[in-house]
């Protein structure tokens, strides 16, 4: 079987796989990195989302192969070493932003990944469109949003730009 | 330090978070047992076939196969049974096939399971279940309900005829007869409450483990009530003893009624490991889930509303046929029954009600209870009929709701079908509702709308529910197999820390939280030093579970009750170590006190002094500090309100965006406002779901068209508005804590308003209603046909 050879969360792994295997099944299945989660089987509901070299990416949807040599980050990473929550992490809770807490790892990585790519501010339209690839069953979304517009001035540590109508 | 106030009406960040957004949620799938093989199951992807053969000698022989079963080998197992019986009209018990584990000669339904095979790799399983030969003969099938009734019919089980289940019946005919025949109007409605799917993001699974030197099992599962499936699973398919049998269920991804029943993949699993001495684990890919998760709703009714003249409602009539799906579900039967048609005086006086309900087998998905369950059909159509009448009458569609609201000073209200409503007060929700909404205000946005050429129509709901589930007795009066009390044991430990058992179970409502508040409120004890322990019937004297919005209602119902065993037996405690009587003992805020002195003993001085029982009235009373209590609810809770959806539509698209969305909903005491504010909003995306989006499709034969999220539209983040909502409350009357539940509000009060509005906004197009979803297709349909009309106007 081939061998992939990646760092995960800071650490170095190197496992053997079948060509087919997922990122998400190496994850999950060889590394016991749980806190990713497979929510379907077409890349539609945005459970497994991680960061592969900053990016996210639908762990279902890439083979495991495909990521050797790359740096992933998956949910249980992105804490600090003291256990400092991630500015993300904190604005779910404080907003209440998941119930059942399964799509949650997905969405806090995506959401990660949307604040980072807009510097220039994020209005409530471009989050709603943003997590298009993220299903929530439980929040209705009303949280998730407020809460991400909360993280982008303390990932940005700026104040979040107004909107222009 | 002082703390901060953490006891009920306390909006608390939920102490569950803290796992969930840092990967650390245990749930099902993530559990591994040591020398664990995998399951895979070989679904029919016929509607409805008799299977002629079944070859397994080369999945046998594939790599890593440990096991093939077929339902030749499951065939002496009970079946998966149904948890409430209903009769027919003459008094005899409904239709109640077998429902087999396996497969057992048919297949009923796409992804009715025919075998299971187990491999040491999931990928082993999944390719060898390719190797299997299955030669089947296709039936005559049906999908959908006034089908399936026809005479000439495919027969989705032999021996019944005309696929009927039940022919059901509630309310004085000759009463609603005789008013109808005086009403100055009689409104008509036909309409379809569509075929759903749950979806709760976690997909099913289950894990079987069988301990050969205690031959004890254990299934992890995703369920919402652990002790049910036990119950179900042991005493009814496997012949298991409860006491060899523990079900657990972890951290469970959202559940809406998915996860109530009895599915057969549990007993499969569970009894796979008994044979082959070895853990056995399935879990569901999307796909699976799709055929094979119960679906919800279904109904195709026609309902008459008869009125004076003056909009005075006096009679409804309502027949409705409810589609079964291939086999009955566990809770399958009661829903379009007794938590349906119960619900049809909705908030209204109507003196007379007769409703008949047929309920209908086709090959399809089971159906069953799904967020609201019954209620938000007898919702939808109510609030459709009222709007309807509005229309046909020419009357204001508010005026017309507050003209037959139940006046505030008529609670208890006696319904004609069976309920009795405790409180209420459907005015004030309604008004509150339209100040937030800004109704009045509304004729001018429409203008503008116009403007800018779009469609804008805003609706109104005004609903009720019943939930709590239930009064022991009067279930079992109506048919329940079982009793739906709840269970809770609160112990305090000798340090003063408290854990809480409780027999419901948290699948995204934050229990951990909400019964902390209860115990931190009753007993003094630091939130933080309270824990909530559910789903583990090795841990849990007993329990029903959650649904039915009965956790806080009923579940916190028996916390309450425990915690004052706690502080009757702590104060006989306190008066021993106080030298007073127990009768001048007072408990506040986490301290007994002696009346008119200033001693006091703490909660933690008690408890330590009934584990280390040195000066302790040891003849009187037994040590330790740990209660349980059963409570059984007095009746149903009612909690109700109104809904305003304000919607735009696109005309050259169709679209429908919902562009404001407000709820008022009374839900007795809140505990937690937060959690409360989200439950609604969640409630009110499934609802907007169901209204614009989601529809469970079937070709006429039952092959399932809408099987993965491609087909099945869910409700996205840029499908939906920002929600204002907000409780307007009067207390339940009748369990400690006036709760009345908050879960499924959402979900029941909002499709028949985002209904109104859509059909608010294409008034002009002489719409009277249209049938749910309101997809852009339909939408544009009408408009298209509309145009050449408005264009020559």
């Amino acid at each position: 079987m081939p061998q992939v050879s990646l760092t995960v969360n800071g650490k170095p792994a190197s496992v053997e796989v079948e060509g087919r295997t997922l990122l998400v099944e190496l994850l999950r299945e060889k590394l016991g990195l749980t806190g990713t989660h497979v929510g379907c089987d077409t890349s539609q509901c945005g459970a497994c989302v991680v960061h592969v070299d900053g990016m996210a990416v639908k762990s279902c949807t890439m083979l495991a192969l495909s990521a050797n040599g790359a740096t992933v980050t998956t949910i249980e990473g992105l804490a600090a070493a003291d256990g400092t929550l991630h500015p993300m992490q904190e604005m779910f809770r404080e907003h209440h932003a998941l119930q059942c807490g399964f799509c949650t790892p997905g969405m806090v990585m995506a959401a990660i990944d949307l604040v980072n790519s807009h510097p220039e501010g994020l209005t409530e339209e471009q989050i709603r469109h943003g997590l298009e690839g993220n299903l929530c069953r439980c929040t209705g979304y009303h949280n998730i949003v407020k809460a991400i517009s909360a993280a982008w001035p303390l990932m940005h540590q700026k104040g979040l730009p107004v909107a222009a109508e | 330090m002082t703390l901060p106030f953490q006891g009920i009406g306390a909006s608390v960040r939920r102490k569950e978070d803290l796992r969930f957004i840092s990967g650390r949620g245990h749930y099902t799938d993530d559990i591994n047992r040591p020398g664990q093989l995998h399951a895979y199951i070989k679904r029919s992807d016929r509607p409805h076939a008799k299977i002629l053969s079944i070859d397994t000698a080369a999945a046998k022989a594939a790599p890593g196969v440990v096991a093939v079963f077929t339902g030749a080998d499951t065939a002496a197992l009970g079946s998966i049974p149904c948890g409430w019986q209903i009769h027919n009209k003459d008094g005899s018990p409904m239709a109640e096939p077998r429902h087999p584990m396996l497969a057992e000669g048919f297949v009923r339904h796409v992804g009715d399971q025919i075998a299971v095979v187990i491999a040491e790799t999931r990928q082993q399983a999944k390719d060898a279940a390719e190797l299997l030969a299955v030669e089947m003969e296709d039936l005559p099938s049906v999908a959908n309900v006034t089908d399936a009734i026809k005479p000439g019919a495919g027969v989705v089980h032999e021996g019944i005829a005309g696929n009927l289940c039940y022919d059901w019946h509630i309310g004085d005919k000759a009463a609603m007869e005789a008013a109808f025949a005086q009403a100055a109007h009689v409104v008509t409605l036909d309409l379809t409450n569509n075929r759903l799917i749950p979806n709760a993001m976690e997909p099913r699974a289950a894990l079987g483990d069988f301990d050969s030197s205690t031959d004890d099992y254990t299934l992890y599962t995703t369920s919402q009530n652990p002790h049910v499936i036990r119950l179900l699973m042991g005493a009814f398919v496997l012949g298991l003893p409860e006491h060899k049998l523990r079900v657990v269920a972890p951290d469970v991804g959202g559940g809406f009624g998915s996860k109530i029943y009895h599915y057969a993949e549990e007993a499969i699993v569970t009894w796979a490991a008994g044979k082959l001495k070895r853990p056995v684990k399935w879990t569901a890919e999307r796909s699976e889930s799709f055929m094979s998760d119960a679906h919800g709703r279904d109904h195709v009714s026609t309902a008459r509303l008869a009125l004076d003249k003056d909009g005075t409602f006096l009679a409804l009539h309502v027949q409705t046929l409810s589609n079964m799906g291939a086999y009955l579900s566990t809770f399958a039967t009661a829903v379009p029954t007794y938590l349906y048609a119960t619900l049809l005086a909705g908030v209204y006086t109507t003196p007379a009600i007769y409703a008949e309900v047929k309920a209908v087998f086709t090959n399809t998905v089971p159906v069953d209870a799904y967020r609201g369950a019954g209620r938000p059909e007898a919702t939808y159509l109510l609030e459709r009929l009222v709007d309807a009448a509005a229309h046909d009458t020419g009357m204001d569609r508010i005026a017309i709701r507050r003209k037959n609201f139940i006046p505030r000073d008529a609670f208890p209200y006696q319904t004609p079908v069976a309920l009795q409503y405790d409180s209420g007060d459907y005015f004030t929700t309604l008004d509150m509702a339209m100040k937030h909404a800004d109704w009045a205000g509304f004729p001018a946005r429409r203008a503008e709308a116009a403007q800018r050429g779009k469609l804008r129509g805003i609706g109104v709901s005004t609903y009720l529910e019943a939930c709590g589930i239930a009064p022991s007795k009067v279930v079992g009066s109506l048919g329940a197999r079982a009793g739906l009390y709840e269970v809770a044991n609160v112990r305090v430990h000798p340090t003063g820390s408290v854990s809480v058992f409780t027999g419901t179970h948290s699948h995204g409502q934050g229990h951990e939280t909400t019964f902390a508040q209860l115990v931190t409120d009753q007993l003094g004890v630091p939130f933080s030093q309270v824990d909530v322990v559910h789903g583990d019937t090795a841990k849990i004297p007993f329990g029903m579970g959650t649904y039915g919005s009965r956790s806080l209602a009923v579940g916190g119902s028996a916390m309450v009750k425990a915690m004052d065993k706690i502080i009757a037996k702590g104060k006989k405690i306190a008066a021993h170590l106080m030298e007073a009587s127990a009768d001048d003992i007072e408990f506040k805020d986490g301290k007994f006190t002696v009346a008119g002195t200033d001693k006091v003993k703490t909660l933690g001085e008690i408890a330590l002094t009934a584990y280390v029982p040195h000066n302790y009235p040891i003849e009187e009373l037994e040590p330790g500090l740990d209660e349980t209590a059963f409570y059984d609810p007095k009746n149903f809770t009612f909690p109700g309100g109104c809904h305003i959806c304000e919607v735009e539509i696109d005309r050259d698209t169709g679209v429908v965006r919902v562009v404001n969305f407000t709820a008022v909903d009374d839900v007795g005491r809140v505990v937690n406002p937060m959690i409360v504010e989200g439950q609604v909003q969640g409630g009110v995306a499934q609802g907007i779901g169901q209204a614009l989006l989601e529809n469970a499709a079937y070709d006429a034969d039952g092959q399932l068209l809408s099987g993965s999220f491609m087909d099945y539209t869910m409700p996205r983040a840029d499908d939906l508005p920002n929600f204002n909502v907000s409780t307007e409350n009067t207390m339940c009357t009748h369990n400690p804590l006036g709760s009345k539940g908050c879960g499924e509000v959402g979900a029941i009060g909002s499709p028949p308003a985002v209904i109104n509005a859509v059909v608010d906004a294409l008034r002009d197009y002489g719409v009277r209603h249209l049938d749910m979803p309101a997809t852009s297709a339909k939408i544009w349909g009408i408009i298209e046909a509309g145009r050449p009309k408005m264009a020559a106007e």
